[in-house]
């Protein structure tokens, strides 16, 4: 079998939280050797509590263990495939490895606040002068210029931020956020993916790097292009429409049989619609000239709403999708976790995998974000737990001795176990 | 004008949203496009809101003029012998194929990836589809929302006793086709390295699922179901909430920055109340905690708590209207968007570049015309003259 896509890059990730680990994880599935680098004051918070006690409270339904920060759901999700290595950037000392290792690197990803890479000393001046092929990518909220710069943004802000959380919501009422989905970070860490792989190419082309700008704000905008040009071409503000659609009726999310089941509608066509109103066994309404076209559907549409949930409340949700789609109408469940994990069709397409973690456990997991015919993607090792690839990354790599490392840890530069007062915890 | 992607050609069979985003990304960061509508009729996004004042036509859909930037146009009869034998010499010139149809298409055209392959061994082919290449679901029919319903996100957007909402325009779609251009052009990058194409199976549904980190994780290790809880955030308090002239999102995030509210507030006594004192308490008496928020923010205007919380290092962002978006001066400051002339619609303003790469142009040329590059594409590459190309255009292959 061909070797991954990547292979062969090494990837320094400076980056914590979501959106710069999504961008990491993407580019350690394809295939580079991404090292992550944490230091033992300043994990990365998404490892959760360091405490044993304050984890058990926190999360009461977890299996105790000494090391909560090897066990979070979230990071050892965000993290896999990826080598992990501390080092404490505030010290004179550990700039000097991190710039060693810049040297043998391909690329760095960091996703602070745009202060923090040149107080530290390690703005992209700086780290060309080490290595002048290095692509750094930089993807702070607002983005490396203008006045805002310095403003504090997590996900949910970047829903704000950038009109998501505007178009999203009942219609009428106020904008939503995506529960915690924190869509803004995922969204950064593939633009920034993107920005990575196109600077390899036009790297491999030309034999320089360059420093890629990010704003989370500007990549989410643009996949609401639709409300901009309806503003820029026509001076109309786009409001929230809850599931309904401006080409599309009847439109919806309906309530099924059971407890807190739902199945979504889409019907486009008259076509669909008549085929519709046969599924589910009410041909009468085909013949109602009220509802013959789109327009009059559209102008129907809390009364069709109504007649449609008296069927969907007979059915279970699956069992709506199945029968909708054999009369082939748009239907899709609305599916929770469990039911995800247990979908047919994800397991069919094996998009689903197991790997076991050393203090985790064995634990379903997202595997490939596609199929790649030749070269499978697929989670060859789980995430890293703190400080794991020390060794590996200091002595195999940077060529240093045991006795230095250890020097190292005993100036707490390095190590495995995080103090127990973190900067910036949650 | 040297970009990241010169050099890269691109074969566009995409139409809607997912596969000309895709197709997009790469032609904005320099990738020679080249997109192959239907003849007549063109690609079904042409039929997309919003219009250039209101106005159906199939030059003026801003969602398609939006999609298509950079690209040059062609229309090709896919279904004609002659239309075919074009098609398979314009892939010989090409490094990337990008298809979005529903996946019995490519086959049934005899145009399936083992019969490109053959002809074009360095090729890499995207294909992105509603339920992917495979699958019990591969030939369901699918919009946005049946995206978004399988893919759990609704599932997790809305007020725990309402109906589960889709997520507002038509995300789903755009994730698709971002991650149709990360995976094409690593795709592309791995021939380079090894010289052998290979098919990218991409399926918006996966695509969904593998943006979250939450949902399926927290089931997997806690057996918790995640399911939508508003506009509520943990820890508390976090969430969008109403203010003197709209709404506000009061982002805290961090336990830490309790404090730094209640002081703002102008009631520290708050953070010594048992009710409201840890993360716990706070959860637990969310409703008392909003009431008793919402009655300060509503003395105070969007404008002023936004910045005013970011001098406090508090992550407040206004939940930003496309108008609010269009007038900002951070956005504006940054060049962000840019405005395109088109003949239809005169110079509109365009979401610009989502990617800044170090000391590189951006620019954004409109959207062909249907047909528009006939001329120069068969012509100069692939050697037909002007007569040839009434006689094609005659017998419907162009």
């Amino acid at each position: 079998m061909a070797d991954l896509p990547l292979k062969g890059i090494r990837v320094i990730d400076l980056s914590m939280w979501f959106a710069g680990p999504m961008c990491t994880r993407l580019l350690a599935d394809m295939g580079a050797e991404v090292i992550k680098v944490e230091s033992l004051k300043h994990i990365d918070p998404w490892r959760g509590p360091v405490v044993r006690e304050r984890a058990s409270v926190q999360f009461p339904f977890r299996p105790v263990t000494d090391k909560p920060y090897d066990c979070s759901p979230g990071f050892n999700l965000e993290n896999r495939n990826k080598y992990g290595i501390t080092l404490d950037l505030q010290q004179p000392k550990a700039k000097e490895i991190l710039k060693k290792l810049v040297k043998i690197s391909d690329v760095l990803v960091e996703n602070y606040s745009p202060r923090v890479m040149p107080k530290l000393g390690l703005d992209y001046s700086v780290l060309r002068g080490v290595n002048p092929k290095l692509i750094m990518i930089s993807l702070p909220a607002l983005g490396g210029t203008g006045p805002d710069r310095d403003y504090l943004a997590f996900g949910q802000t970047i829903d704000c931020m950038s009109g998501m959380a505007y178009l999203t919501g009942y219609s009428g009422e106020e904008p939503m956020l995506e529960s915690g989905l924190s869509y803004g970070d995922p969204l950064s860490g593939m633009n920034a993916a993107f920005g990575v792989v196109s600077a390899l190419l036009y790297q491999r082309r030309t034999g320089k790097g360059l420093h890629i700008d990010l704003s989370q704000v500007e990549g989410l905008v643009a996949f609401n292009a639709d409300a901009v040009l309806d503003y820029t071409m026509n001076g109309r503000v786009r409001e929230r429409i809850g599931n309904r659609d401006r080409t599309m009726a009847p439109h919806g999310t309906y309530r099924c049989k059971g407890e807190d089941r739902w199945v979504s509608i889409a019907i486009g066509s008259d076509e669909e619609w008549r085929n519709f109103c046969t599924a589910i066994g009410e041909p009468d309404w085909a013949k109602d000239a009220r509802f013959a076209d789109y327009p009059g559907r559209y102008n129907h549409q809390d009364e069709l709403d109504k007649l449609i949930t008296t069927w969907t409340l007979q059915h279970n949700h699956y069992t709506t999708m199945h029968s909708l789609q054999a009369a082939g109408v748009a239907a899709g469940a609305v599916l929770d976790a469990r039911e995800l994990i247990e979908e047919p069709h994800l397991n069919a397409r094996g998009i689903w995998e197991r790997i076991p973690h050393p203090v985790a456990g064995t634990h379903a997991e997202i595997g490939p974000f596609a199929l790649f015919s030749k070269t499978p993607l697929h989670i060859l090792k789980p995430a890293p737990c703190l400080g794991e690839h020390n060794e590996f990354v200091f002595g195999q790599l940077l060529g240093m001795s045991r006795e230095e490392i250890a020097e190292l840890e005993k100036e707490g530069i390095t190590g495995t176990k995080p103090s127990e007062v973190q900067q910036g915890s949650m | 004008m040297e970009k990241v992607l010169s050099g890269v050609k691109v074969l566009d069979l995409t139409h809607y949203i997912a596969g000309p985003y895709c197709t997009k990304m790469l032609a904005d960061y320099g990738a020679e496009v080249i997109k192959i509508e239907k003849p007549g009729e063109g690609d079904g996004g042409r039929k997309l809101p919003p219009f250039f004042e209101d106005d159906p036509h199939p030059e003026k859909s801003g969602f398609f003029l939006y999609l298509n930037t950079n690209k040059k146009g062609i229309t090709l009869n896919l279904k004609s012998e002659a239309g075919k034998k074009i098609f398979k010499d314009l892939l010989l010139q090409s490094d990337i194929l990008v298809e979005n149809f529903s996946p019995r298409v490519m086959p049934s055209l005899g145009l399936d990836y083992g019969t490109l392959e053959k002809i074009n061994p360095h090729l890499v082919m995207a294909s992105i589809s509603n339920f992917g290449q495979t699958g019990p679901y591969r030939d369901f029919k699918a919009t946005e929302i049946v995206e978004d319903a399988l893919g759990g996100w609704s599932t997790i957007i809305g007020h725990a006793d309402r109906e589960p909402l889709k997520p507002g325009g038509s995300q789903a779609q755009f994730v698709a086709g971002l991650f149709g251009a990360i995976g094409s052009i690593t795709g592309y990058y791995g021939a380079l390295a090894c010289g052998a194409g290979q098919h990218i199976d991409l399926s918006i549904m996966d695509a969904v699922l593998y943006i979250q980190m939450f949902p399926t994780s927290s089931y997997s290790y806690d057996k918790v179901i995640r399911k939508r809880f508003g506009n509520r955030t943990a820890p508390f308090p976090s969430g969008i909430l109403p203010c003197r002239d709209g709404y506000i999102g009061a982002i805290t995030v961090t336990a830490q920055k309790w404090p730094v509210l209640c002081e703002w507030m102008g009631m520290p006594e708050l953070c010594e109340d048992p009710r409201f004192k840890t993360p716990a308490d706070r959860a637990l008496n969310i409703d008392e905690l909003d009431a008793t928020m919402i009655s300060w923010l509503i003395e105070h205007d969007q404008e002023e708590l936004f910045r005013e919380g970011q001098r406090r290092r508090l992550p407040f962002g206004i939940p930003a209207s496309a108008k609010q978006l269009l007038e900002s001066p951070h956005l504006n400051t940054r060049g962000y968007f840019v405005e395109v002339d088109h003949p239809l619609t005169g110079k509109v303003r365009y979401p610009g570049a989502q990617v800044r790469f170090g000391g590189m142009p951006y620019e954004l040329k409109r959207a062909p015309l249907l047909g528009e590059h006939n001329e120069e594409i068969f012509c100069q590459k692939l050697g037909f003259n002007k007569a040839d190309l009434v006689r094609m255009r005659e017998q419907g292959i162009i």
